[in-house]
């Protein structure tokens, strides 16, 4: 959710307006049906995973305790912290503020697939090397929002550094660390520095 | 932190779409983004019993010029507009703004369409939509209708849509030979402004044609001020001119206060950014006009 | 030589972990037939509770138990325990596990739900009924304290549940004497520490092993086990506390016992099934402990050279609706004050206040910022008063070096006397100052100045207390692998104890850094210790991880003598190998010694002690270290915005002798940017009825990449003598001055409207208001530069 000054003052839409109707026109089309649960299949880190799932269910649930990979985080359950971040078809999208159901036929990239910790990825060494993280627990949603930063711009300066990371807290608040390490993590992908190939891992139950 | 049960469709086209909606539009609610309202859902302050997902609806995706304006697809990311050339070149105040909608992951997955329809007064677009006076298409079970900005934006979070309608397209006229500038206020960065301001003129060598100016944060929908606007229109943009553009905006707007800035504060600063953003607009208007020449 | 590693900048041991999502956060941990929990919890600040009607919760499918006060056993319907009792503290009230008649804060817990999933769990809240009847809630500190004030207990009688007062020499007639007297009233309002990992607890029951396990997201697993066993009736033995990874603590994890962490185990017990509670944040920000909340009115008396004579505040300190962890926070506060300077005469006392308001216990800074503020203000208030230069002024009273130890006359947090170890005040305030070019700083702002922009520069000193005991332990063990194993109870929240113990250890064995494994916050692998909190781990632990290393090392010398056929003083040590002075090709690896120390038949001798290298060692210091340091910032007002941008912030430090110069850098800048956060962004808000306004993310603001800027740090090293590594503690260093500096820093900003800020923290729209009512008094928009050599 972007970050609202002011409290949630209304829940839903009031519709106080009844529209003129001009041309009316019949709809043929079938209303699809209404469903509570549905099954669908997801491709997770290389791997297409098929459940059922509730349609409730939120995405980061689904990823974590469906999946079992926990490496995704759940920081605030409304759009604000980052720490959910994951890649939907390459981009990053918080995985608290989609439903399971909305990824069917879907890529997902998560925390899993990027490096192992015998073999790092160049943006993972990079943080480790600059001390871009304490705790950890911010630490995936950051790595997958610079993983997808950084496809698209390469060389970014340390202010659009900024900009791209301002959607993501850090309570440890390494964020100059992180900063420096996106810098040098861009430089290290530049000078084509081999990354591991994302790792299937579709999770638990593969 | 988890919502409530609820029903669900994804129907794959509009007149799908529009079908469910005649079917269960009181209680059902449109998912478009769902970056507003997935949090509402999730804290259950929201619990409508069907969501209606607008997400496999392919077809409300898209960017095209049409007669001197630019008309966006209502299920539009908003991160595609924001990096559409068409939008840099040909809607600059909108380019200007869409950096400051939320965060990248947020206008990844939130449209275009569902900010506008969501119709917080905070929020930037609508603001654009009402500074450049566009309009929006809307379809019902009567057929498509166009709605004029400032008759769209009806209250808080309430717009023109019947509860059978679906936002189509948003339409906003190109501004590329105008000067624009879009200024807020937030706390923090990709906060909801406490003020904001999108500013649009026309100019003619020095002196201001046309200016336009609307505000979020300050009413229930964006605001516009004629006599503001007036007051800049036909004159050179002077530092007294802007001053007494400054002080009419600050007297003039009503907005009420929250835990993060009082009435007073909004009125102030949005005299201020008023004064900030006609100056930012007339200047990029003559850097416009120095360059074609 | 062997490779030293304390005092290197050595990568982390846990990051690969953690940054390939391979740590363990307790919302990790998933278990066969996991149940999930929710707490129902108050909407009223202050309220009886008439009934609490379950029955439409309990028919919901799915839900397996529903628990209200009259369910659980009676150890649990007694108020929770009392953390840290104080002769002062008269009235020491703890909450009940779940409401029994009466709510007192939004947000306590009235009703737990277990049930299949959370999203169940969650449904079923919403079954359940509950009749309060509100009553007039007390939400601000001086409303408490007004005669006639509805009552927070009403069996205390009164809101005030201590009243504590320390002295040194007589205030009274310094004050009656002195040149100069300035009196001020200063407020700090509410903050959070807002881990990014919210609260959680997961418990399992094993009914044959009469073992129950705990994972929990506390800093102290140990406490939390003793407490457990206690109040469930099994043997310390029998209970097994797990803190694993956990995504920042910050203080308010150190808290025990959280409602929740008696309630999850308790029902795993009861269903014989593991539950799950994991907090979501807007229960985070309700239930999980607050801070800062303070009024001071303070004094400060001068002669006419601008040297201290007698200080004196008495301050108000809301505790919320309970107050388990007791008067550590004011007892910080009023003890952290005088800082760095001589001051002869000092009288602080507190009023500790009952409120409807969520609790209030130690975060990051605890009491401290409150203390620097009052001082620091005061001493920037005296520099104006009398002309003075505000580093001058603070020159003439500082503590020298050949002055320590310095007794400061108080009691601290510890029960032992507040005396500062070591340290140099001068040598650090100066290196600020040189840092952020103080010299030139007159030049620099008429510069600004005749740009019509409002920059202002700040300078804070402050000396901090960490370290404290009682007592931390250790237990290092080299395996016949060759790999370094070491155990000690301090649960680790980020702060890098992997890698700083194992950088310890490491140095003793002359190992690898990454061949020493360090376990943390499992009471199955170490089962003495107290807590992470005041900046004492890497003191106190790191000490007691120094001395087990220290006694491995001689134990390996010893077995391998024996093997060897040498004495142990002809035995080097090195690379992990001992071998024989002047003779190469007698020697055994660590290894190899490992084995040797635990044979399987044969014996072993007696000065041997035990079998195996290993060694447990626990160090207790006699009284906490005090590290000290001087923040320093220039910050630019947009005056008809109220928006602030820090141009520059630099930190000189002095934590004694550093273990990982990267790790320390992380914890001043985290510090740092969380104290900025309560500087200008984060507040709770609570309105007239009690209720809590801030509850999520976009309310309660935490500063992202674009408001925390780059802070410059350069350290001083004067060791402590009071461990055996020379070190103090560092992980509250960053937040404690901040308030102080960004005050007078904006006074310096803001000096031509004469605006004094004398409130935390601030906001566009206070800053605003006070340039508004500033410009009221004098209408002039941009008043000429500044007479020269005011800054």
């Amino acid at each position: 959710m972007k970050k609202r000054t002011g409290v949630v003052r209304r829940t839903t839409k009031a519709r106080v307006v009844t529209p003129r109707r001009r041309n009316p026109v019949r709809t043929d089309a079938a209303a699809p049906p209404l469903v509570t649960r549905k099954e669908i299949t997801v491709q997770v880190n290389g791997v297409a995973q098929t459940a059922e799932v509730e349609v409730r269910m939120t995405l980061v649930d689904f990823i974590r305790e469906r999946l079992g990979l926990t490496g995704t985080h759940v920081g605030c359950e409304h759009g604000v912290c980052g720490a959910c971040t994951i890649l939907l078809d390459g981009a990053p999208v918080r995985s608290c503020l989609m439903f399971a159901v909305q990824a069917a036929g879907q890529e997902i990239m998560t925390v899993e697939a990027l490096g192992t910790p015998d073999r790092l990825h160049p943006i993972q060494e990079a943080f480790r090397d600059h001390h871009g993280l304490q705790c950890g627990f911010c630490t995936p949603g950051f790595l997958m929002t610079t993983l997808a930063f950084l496809r698209e711009r390469p060389s970014p300066t340390a202010d659009e550094i900024r900009v791209a990371l301002a959607g993501h807290l850090c309570r440890c608040t390494v964020y100059q660390g992180i900063v420096e390490a996106v810098s040098d993590a861009a430089a290290r992908l530049r000078a084509g520095t081999p990354t591991p190939a994302p790792r299937a891992r579709g999770g638990a139950r593969e | 932190m988890k919502p409530a049960p609820f029903q669900y469709a994804a129907p794959e086209s509009v007149e799908e779409t529009v079908a469910l909606l005649h079917a269960h539009g009181t209680e059902g609610k449109l998912l478009a983004g769902g970056q507003s309202l997935v949090p509402l859902l999730n804290m259950r302050l929201a619990r409508p019993s069907v969501i209606i997902d607008l997400n496999r609806v392919r077809t409300l995706d898209y960017i095209r010029e049409e007669n001197g304006e630019i008309a966006i697809g209502a299920m539009t990311r908003q991160r595609t507009a924001e990096r559409s050339p068409v939008v840099t070149r040909r809607l600059p105040l909108l380019a200007d703004a869409l950096p400051l909608v939320g965060h990248l992951q947020i206008r990844t997955r939130g449209t275009v369409g569902g900010n506008i329809a969501h119709a917080d007064p905070s929020a930037e677009l609508p603001a654009v939509l009402a500074a450049l006076e566009g309009s929006v298409v809307v379809r019902g079970p009567g057929g498509t209708r166009r709605v004029a900005a400032h008759a769209f934006f009806v209250s808080y979070l309430t717009t023109a849509l019947g509860p059978d309608e679906l936002l189509l397209e948003v339409r906003f006229p190109a501004h590329e030979h105008q000067g624009s500038a879009f200024l807020e206020v937030a706390r923090r960065h990709g906060d909801y402004a406490l003020v904001g301001v999108g500013a649009v003129v026309t100019m003619a060598g020095n002196v201001c044609q046309r200016a336009r100016l609307a505000f979020t944060g300050v009413g229930p929908v964006p605001v516009r001020i004629p006599d503001a606007e007036a007051v800049v229109t036909g004159k050179m943009v002077t530092d007294g001119v802007l001053a007494e553009l400054g002080k009419l905006v600050t007297h003039m707007i009503d907005p009420t206060g929250d835990i993060h800035a009082s009435a007073e504060y909004r009125k102030e600063v949005a005299g201020v950014l008023a004064r900030r953003a006609i100056r930012a607009a007339a200047e990029r208007a003559r850097m416009k006009q120095m360059r074609m020449r | 030589m062997t490779t030293q590693y304390f005092g290197q900048r050595i990568k982390r041991n846990e990051d690969p972990r953690l940054l390939t999502g391979g740590g363990t956060f307790v919302d990790d941990v998933t278990l066969p037939d996991l149940l999930h929990a929710a707490v129902l919890r108050s909407p009223h600040a202050h309220a009886r509770v008439r009934r609490v009607d379950t029955a439409g919760a309990e028919a919901l499918p799915g839900v397996v138990a529903v628990y209200t006060h009259g369910d659980l056993p009676p150890s649990l319907q007694e108020p929770l325990p009392r953390l840290i009792p104080h002769p002062a503290l008269v009235h020491h009230k703890t909450q009940y596990a779940l409401a029994r008649d009466k709510v007192r804060h939004v947000g306590e817990p009235v009703a737990f739900v277990v049930a299949a999933s959370r999203y169940v769990a969650e449904d079923a809240l919403d079954l359940i009924e509950v009749e309060y009847d509100p009553l007039p809630a007390v939400v601000t500190l001086e409303q408490a304290v007004r005669p006639g004030a509805p009552l927070v207990h009403e069996d205390a009688g009164t809101n005030v549940c201590a009243h504590y007062t320390q002295r040194v020499g007589n205030v009274d007639e310094a004050l009656a004497r002195a040149a100069h007297v300035f009196t001020e009233r200063f407020v700090i309002d509410r903050g959070t520490a807002a881990p990014m990992e919210c609260r959680g607890v997961v418990a399992q029951w094993d009914p044959r092993l009469r073992q129950l396990v705990v994972w929990d997201s506390t800093q102290a697993p140990i406490p939390i086990r003793n407490g457990l066993a206690r109040l469930l009736g099994l043997a310390q033995g029998g209970v097994r506390v797990i803190a694993p990874d956990i995504g920042g603590g910050f203080g308010p994890k150190i808290m025990m016992f959280y409602p929740e962490e008696v309630l999850v185990p308790y029902a795993a017990m009861q269903l014989s099934r593991p539950v799950k509670w994991i907090e979501d944040r807007r229960e985070n920000f309700a239930a999980m402990n607050h801070e800062r909340e303070q009024i001071h009115d303070a004094a400060i008396a001068v002669d006419r050279d601008g040297r201290i004579l007698a200080v004196r505040t008495a301050f108000l300190y809301d505790s919320g609706a309970y107050i388990p962890y007791g008067l550590t926070v004011p007892i910080v506060a009023s003890t952290t004050l005088p800082g760095p300077y001589k001051i002869p005469n000092y009288h602080c006392e507190f009023r500790a206040v009952f409120t409807n308001k969520t609790i209030v216990s130690p975060y990051r800074g605890a009491g401290r910022p409150h203390g620097v503020f009052v001082m620091e203000r005061l001493m920037d208030r005296v520099a104006a008063e009398l002309g003075i230069d505000r580093v001058e002024l603070r020159r003439r009273n500082l503590i020298q070096p050949h002055e320590f130890p310095y007794d400061v006359g108080l009691i601290y947090q510890d029960n032992a006397p507040l005396i500062y170890d070591s340290g140099n005040y001068p040598a650090t305030l100066e290196a600020a100052l040189q840092k952020i070019s103080y010299e030139h700083w007159p030049q620099e702002r008429a510069r600004y100045r005749a740009q019509h922009r409002h920059v202002g520069l700040g300078v804070a000193c402050y000396v901090e207390g960490s370290g404290i005991g009682p007592y931390e332990g250790c237990r290092v063990t080299v395996e016949p692998s060759g790999k370094v194993y070491a155990a000690t109870s301090v649960g680790t929240q980020g702060q890098g104890h992997f890698t700083s113990f194992a950088q310890i250890i490491a140095d003793a064995l002359t190992v690898r850094v990454e061949d020493v494994i360090v376990i943390t916050g499992d009471s199955g692998a170490f089962g003495w210790g107290t807590g992470t909190f005041a900046s004492r781990a890497a003191v106190v632990a790191g000490s007691a991880a120094h001395l087990a290393a220290q006694a491995v090392r001689e134990k390996t010398l010893l077995v391998a003598a024996t093997k060897l056929e040498a004495r142990p003083d002809d035995l080097v040590l090195e690379h992990g190998r001992v071998s024989v002075r002047g003779a190469p090709g007698k020697s055994m690896t660590l290894a190899e010694v490992a084995v040797a120390a635990n044979p399987l038949r044969g014996t072993i001798p007696k000065e041997w002690e035990q079998p195996g290298l290993e060694a447990s060692r626990y160090f207790a210091p006699p009284r906490g270290t005090f590290p000290n340091g001087v923040h320093a910032a220039i910050v630019e007002v947009d005056i008809e915005t109220g928006m602030l941008k820090i141009l520059r912030y630099v930190v000189v430090h002095d934590c004694g002798r550093v273990i990982n110069p990267m790790i320390l850098d992380g914890q001043i800048r985290g510090g740092v940017a969380q104290g900025l956060g309560g500087t200008f962004y984060e507040k709770l808000v609570y309105d007239e009825s009690g209720q809590l306004l801030t509850q999520t993310f976009m309310d309660y603001l935490l500063p992202t990449t674009m408001e925390v800027p780059e802070i410059e740090v350069d350290h001083l090293e004067t060791p402590s003598p009071l461990n055996p590594l020379g070190v103090k503690g560092a992980g509250e260093a960053g937040v404690i001055p901040v308030p102080a500096l960004m005050a007078q820093a904006l006074d310096d900003a803001l000096s031509e409207l004469g605006i004094r800020i004398t409130e935390m923290p601030l906001s566009p729209n206070r800053l605003l208001e006070m340039i508004r009512e500033a410009r009221a008094q004098a209408p002039s928009p941009h008043p000429g530069p500044l007479p020269q050599g005011e800054g």
